[in-house]
């Protein structure tokens, strides 16, 4: 018996190596299939289910039968298919297509390939150091640094799962422009003074890179491996956040966040909003479905995307590693800047929309 | 006696790293060096730009993200 299954486990395993293309053709169709089933499946199983069909416990169940598997499928969808990209740009590539930019187009370039270039904020230092070395600019560099944690494919599956493309759509070019424009005025205000000794002066370190090989099995075997260790840590922030979401819709009242976040609320609605993202540490799958419940309830969209981009893009913990490579000034200017970029879209955000 | 050094700043992927060397070179009896490198410094000696990473014998055979068991044998056997 056991035998068995670890034989068949095997064959299951040989079937992606030998046939990538197949293989993804039939899993995007059975995808679709599933997902475009979902909201007839957790109607079917709430009616299922004996208790009362209307009322808020029946509303709220409805909606968390219908999110968390809605939202989890998309979420291993775009990480499978990130994980893929992910193995052509590796930081090691993206580092050697950096080095030697000027600023302003390494700006744009750098912010761009934050998007696709893996990223985790434990190895945001050697990184930096990489990219230092190899002679990237500053602002250059710190355009990377800001694109890559706020605006990944996480953030960007759930905010279009949850609340539209529009908004996903938006959050992506403000998340860019912040990037570009933050990592440009670091660049300006000349602070290679500011990094710590020792990191000015390491060796510099020539860029040349030699792409490995690579062939369309390994890249999906990457792309499990991302969906194996990305889902894997945050699957439960999304249920617990698609939960609090859910409750907020079945509880809450319409509005209710209309005074404090709403677009009438006091022009300090934005700053504050801020302020509170800094000191919590989340990643974007636990942010985002409290995001949208705040949207639904009334909440502007200027203060919110300002406190979610605070949440994720400034964060404590981070500014603790990079103070390893900078010297406070430096840190402070960062944060000052990222702040002033956020501040900026929720403002002009509440007050257009 | 090979001499394996794990790199990383000390976060979770890096620890779970460490233990999976340390526990299949005791599974497979192999007797290692096995050391944790957390010094920024020492870290980039070995030019990595993405951590966890592996070294043996001085030689960086891996950076980016927990290793697989599979290559861990292989380190552990060659």
């Amino acid at each position: 018996m056991w035998n068995m299954v670890l034989h068949s486990k095997s064959e299951l395993k040989i079937f992606p190596e030998d046939y990538p293309l197949i293989f993804l053709l039939v899993a995007v169709l059975l995808w679709v299939m599933i997902y475009s089933h979902l909201s007839d499946f957790s109607v079917v199983l709430v009616a299922a289910l004996p208790m009362a069909q209307t009322g808020h416990l029946a509303d709220a169940l409805r909606f968390l039968v219908f999110e968390v598997p809605k939202v989890l499928m998309l979420l291993i969808a775009v990480v499978m298919v990130m994980g893929m990209i992910n193995s052509w740009f590796t930081p090691e590539r993206t580092r050697a297509i950096l080095a030697g930019k000027h600023e302003g187009i390494g700006n744009i370039m750098a912010a761009t390939l934050g998007i696709v270039t893996p990223f985790c904020s434990c190895s945001a230092v050697p990184l930096f150091i990489g990219f230092v070395q190899a002679g990237v600019p500053l602002g250059v560099t710190f355009s990377f640094l800001i694109a890559a944690p706020m605006v990944n494919e996480i953030a960007l599956a759930l905010l279009f799962a949850l609340v539209g493309w529009k908004v996903a759509l938006l959050y992506l070019g403000l998340g860019l422009s912040i990037a570009i424009a933050a990592g440009w005025v670091i660049g300006r205000l000349h602070m290679e003074a500011h990094l710590e000794d020792w990191v000015r002066e390491m060796a510099r370190i020539d860029p040349a890179f030699r792409p490995g090989k690579l062939s369309m099995a390994d890249r999906l075997q990457a792309g499990f491996q991302s969906v194996h260790d990305i889902v894997g840590r945050v699957w439960l922030y999304v249920i617990a956040g698609v939960t609090i979401g859910a409750g907020i819709h079945g509880y809450v009242p319409q509005d209710y966040m209309a005074g404090m976040m709403g677009k009438d609320a006091s022009w300090w609605s934005v700053p504050a909003a801020i302020l509170i993202g800094v000191p919590m540490y989340s990643n974007a799958a636990g942010i985002i479905p409290i995001v949208e419940a705040l949207l639904a309830k009334g909440a502007a969209l200027g203060s919110v995307l300002a406190f979610m981009m605070s949440v994720i893009a400034l964060s404590f913990p981070e500014m603790v590693i990079l103070r390893k490579v900078l010297k406070p000034r430096l840190i402070a200017t960062f944060a000052g800047v990222v702040a002033s970029g956020i501040l900026i879209v929720g403002l002009v955000f509440d007050a257009v929309l | 006696m090979k001499n394996i050094k794990v790199l990383g700043t000390g976060c979770v992927n890096c620890k779970t790293t460490f233990e999976m060397i340390r526990r299949q070179a005791e599974e497979a009896g192999v007797t290692v060096n096995l050391e944790k490198v957390e010094d920024l410094p020492a870290i980039m000696t070995y030019r990595v730009m993405s951590t966890p990473a592996v070294v043996i014998d001085e030689k960086l055979v891996h950076s980016g993200g927990v290793p697989s068991r599979a290559s861990i044998q292989t380190w552990l056997e060659s």
